[in-house]
């Protein structure tokens, strides 16, 4: 495997279902190259955070995993579906099997937050209005907001709400793997924890596997099982957060034994 | 997942028996999303005592349940709000380890209570929508008289400082409003000019006076048809793009942060857009109907059979420098007028897509309106003074 030249550790499950693959992925803008044969596994039920530098190419990766960008090369496998040579139907169950959550919410303007929920569950299943309504106001619950959020149109939202409301539309019809583009960010600290709880919640309750893009070093410590950076267009080191702070790539050393998260550790150890 | 999970059978049931006067309802199955709808009925079938029966006691035996999610907890839920409702102790037993969080989860969801809002009431809603129209009409009225004052205010700070003045703008929209609507315009106003000629040549032929087509199509062309047809053309070609720009500027909150830098979103914005369509507007009018008098002319010579010169001695004679200065005076207030309505139904644009699209239509049916309106007030003044 390509995986052979990082570092990796022996904390790994026996039997890990790789639910994401990726395999020598290039992805281009231009003569200008972001993602450059970057090799990528997530496994069932892991909380993957996917750091790197601003504009490394964390939401590019993200975005051509889900099938929003094209690639040069590479192959990429969802539920061992490659999505290349998926029938139209194959891609449909993949993606009914998968939510997103974009870095701006990108809730549907002209709807109401209930009715962002309740679209996909209204496409794919066809069940009462009166379940329909139900539902809409346990996701709210379950990303902790109040049922009469459900009534607001996004623009009457604030920067928290839209991302739980964001999360509730990604969970709406319970998917096994859910992507989160930078979910923490614009939230303020004790909102940003809470998040964090709630994705570990959700993913202990519903067995969820977790893409998360994040810069948030609480969220790292606290909800991933495994961390990978990107940089140069390539995983630089990929494991849990020891391997992390054994790190001795310079870029790897600043971000997570540097000044800033060394108060953050010790903010922590006194909290 | 527990030691379950062999047994998840392709179907979601919820199976009722009684013992005594305890009810015992088994799950069992994939109570996930896919069989939501199936379950459903299940679940409202088993919340209501069997016929004739009493039911102190409900148990809910759900260690059959391969597989659970939100939608399947949620249905759980509902069972026991409705058995609760009715005063009976409800209990789950035998649930696997890994679902009680999602099922605990649900008992904290609260229902609204819809007792107004959402339900349909035909008359009350009728009047709700005259009220909120006859509100709109004052507030866009009001709207536009606001926007007006402070374009001419913001036009006067700019004559008092002319290093303000935001000329790079302005050319870029006078070559989107004025340049690059140049072919369309000439091609329009020329196919109205040659139907005004073929129609009057046609009718006029009937009283043996054909040659007064060239006094009808110069007075029509240069009062009339050219101005409007342009200021029509400019209010759907560049009047909804000035509403699409500014709503969606304003929807991404770009003129706040204008606003925030200090700068004035009128001068940065508005004002250069609205000089550029007051100088367009007239340029563009000029070439229409000088367009749709060589249309006219063509027709009255190759239909009509009247010679370019005679048509053009019999122009020079019926029409005087009146007509055109008409026509070219109410241009640059019909262009002030597009461009007002287009700024005020920009700047009008909330949050969602659907209100820019809403806006956008608004613009255009508001400004082509208004200049027809302003048209006829223009028509009785000019003949008040004898013009
Ligand atoms: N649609 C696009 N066209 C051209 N360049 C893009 C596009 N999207 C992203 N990029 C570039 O790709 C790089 C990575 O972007 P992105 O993945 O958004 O960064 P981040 O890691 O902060 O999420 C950036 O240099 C960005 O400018
Ligand atoms: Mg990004």
């Amino acid at each position: 495997m390509a995986q052979g030249e990082r570092e990796e550790t022996a904390i790994r499950p026996a039997h890990p279902e790789t639910v994401i693959r990726v395999r020598d992925l290039v992805v281009g803008f231009g003569r200008k190259l972001i993602i450059n044969h970057l090799d990528l596994d997530v496994y069932r039920g892991q909380i993957l955070g996917f750091v790197g530098a601003s504009g490394a190419g964390k939401s590019v990766t993200m975005r051509t995993v889900i099938g929003l960008l094209p690639k040069r090369s590479g192959t990429i496998e969802v539920f061992g579906v490659n999505l290349d040579t998926a029938t139209p139907e194959q891609r449909q169950a993949v993606e009914r099997r998968w939510g997103v959550l974009f870095q701006n919410g990108a809730l549907f303007s002209s709807l109401t937050v209930r009715q962002n929920i309740q679209f996909p569950m209204r496409e794919y299943l066809r069940i009462s209005e009166r379940l329909l309504d139900e539902l809409a106001a346990a996701k709210l619950e379950m990303v902790g907001l109040r049922p009469d959020v459900g009534d607001k149109y996004p623009s009457e939202l604030s920067g928290g709400m839209t991302k739980r409301v964001a999360l509730a539309r990604a969970l709406a019809l319970d998917p096994e793997i859910v992507f989160l583009d930078e979910p923490t960010s614009g939230l303020d600290p004790i909102g940003a924890g809470d998040f964090d709880e709630l994705i570990a919640t959700l993913q202990r309750t519903l067995g969820l596997t977790v893409f998360m893009v994040t810069h948030d070093l609480d969220s790292l410590h606290t909800v991933c099982d495994r961390i990978a950076v990107i940089g140069d267009g390539k995983i630089l080191v990929d494991g849990p957060m020891e391997t992390m702070l054994a790190s001795d790539h310079p870029w790897v050393k600043e971000y997570f034994s540097g000044k800033r998260s060394r108060a953050h550790a010790a903010r922590r150890r006194s909290a | 997942m527990s030691a379950v999970t062999g047994s998840a059978s392709a179907q979601a049931t919820l199976q009722g028996a009684m013992e005594g006067d305890r009810l015992r309802l088994t799950a069992a199955g994939a109570w996930t999303a896919d069989y939501a709808r199936t379950l459903e009925p299940q679940i409202d079938a088993q919340s209501q005592p069997p016929r004739r029966k009493t039911v102190t006691r409900v148990e809910i035996e759900t260690s059959r349940i391969g597989q659970l999610d939100t939608f399947g907890a949620w249905l759980i839920e509902r069972l026991m709000r409705a058995w609760q409702a009715r005063g009976v102790t409800v209990e789950v037993t035998g649930l696997p380890e890994n679902y009680r969080g999602l099922v605990a989860e649900m008992n904290q969801v609260k229902l609204e209570t819809d007792d107004d809002v959402g339900r349909p009431r035909p008359l009350r809603d009728a009047f709700a929508a005259i009220g909120r129209a006859v509100y709109e009409i004052s507030h866009y009225a009001t709207g536009f008289l606001q926007m007006l004052g402070a374009v001419l205010v913001a036009m006067g700070r700019v004559i008092v400082r002319p290093q303000t003045f935001r000329l790079t703008s302005m050319v870029h929209h006078l070559e989107n409003v004025g340049w690059r609507a140049v072919p369309i315009v000439l091609l329009i106003t020329f196919l109205v000019g040659c139907i005004v000629a073929q129609q009057g040549i046609f009718q006029f032929r009937k009283f043996g006076a054909a040659v007064f087509v060239i006094d009808m199509v110069g007075v029509l062309v240069l009062r009339e048809l050219g101005v409007l047809i342009v200021c029509i053309m400019v209010a759907g070609r560049s009047g909804s793009a000035y509403t699409a720009e500014l709503g969606s500027m304003k929807m991404r909150e770009e003129i706040d942060a204008l606003r925030t830098m200090g700068f004035d979103p009128i001068e940065v914005l508005i004002l250069p857009r609205i000089l550029a369509l007051i100088i367009a507007v007239p340029i563009l009018t000029f070439l229409g109907s000088m367009a749709a008098l060589y249309g006219g002319g063509l027709v009255a010579w190759l239909y009509g059979g009247i010679a370019p010169e005679v048509f053009l001695s019999r122009l020079k004679e019926s029409i005087s420098l009146d007509h055109f200065k008409v026509g070219m005076i109410k241009a640059p207030f019909m262009a002030l007028v597009i461009g007002i309505v287009a700024c005020v139904q920009g700047m009008e644009t909330k949050g969602s897509a659907e209100s820019l699209g809403q806006q956008t239509t608004a613009s255009v049916v508001e400004s082509i309106f208004l200049v027809i309106v302003l048209d006829g007030f223009f028509a009785i003044f000019f003949a008040s003074i004898g013009m």
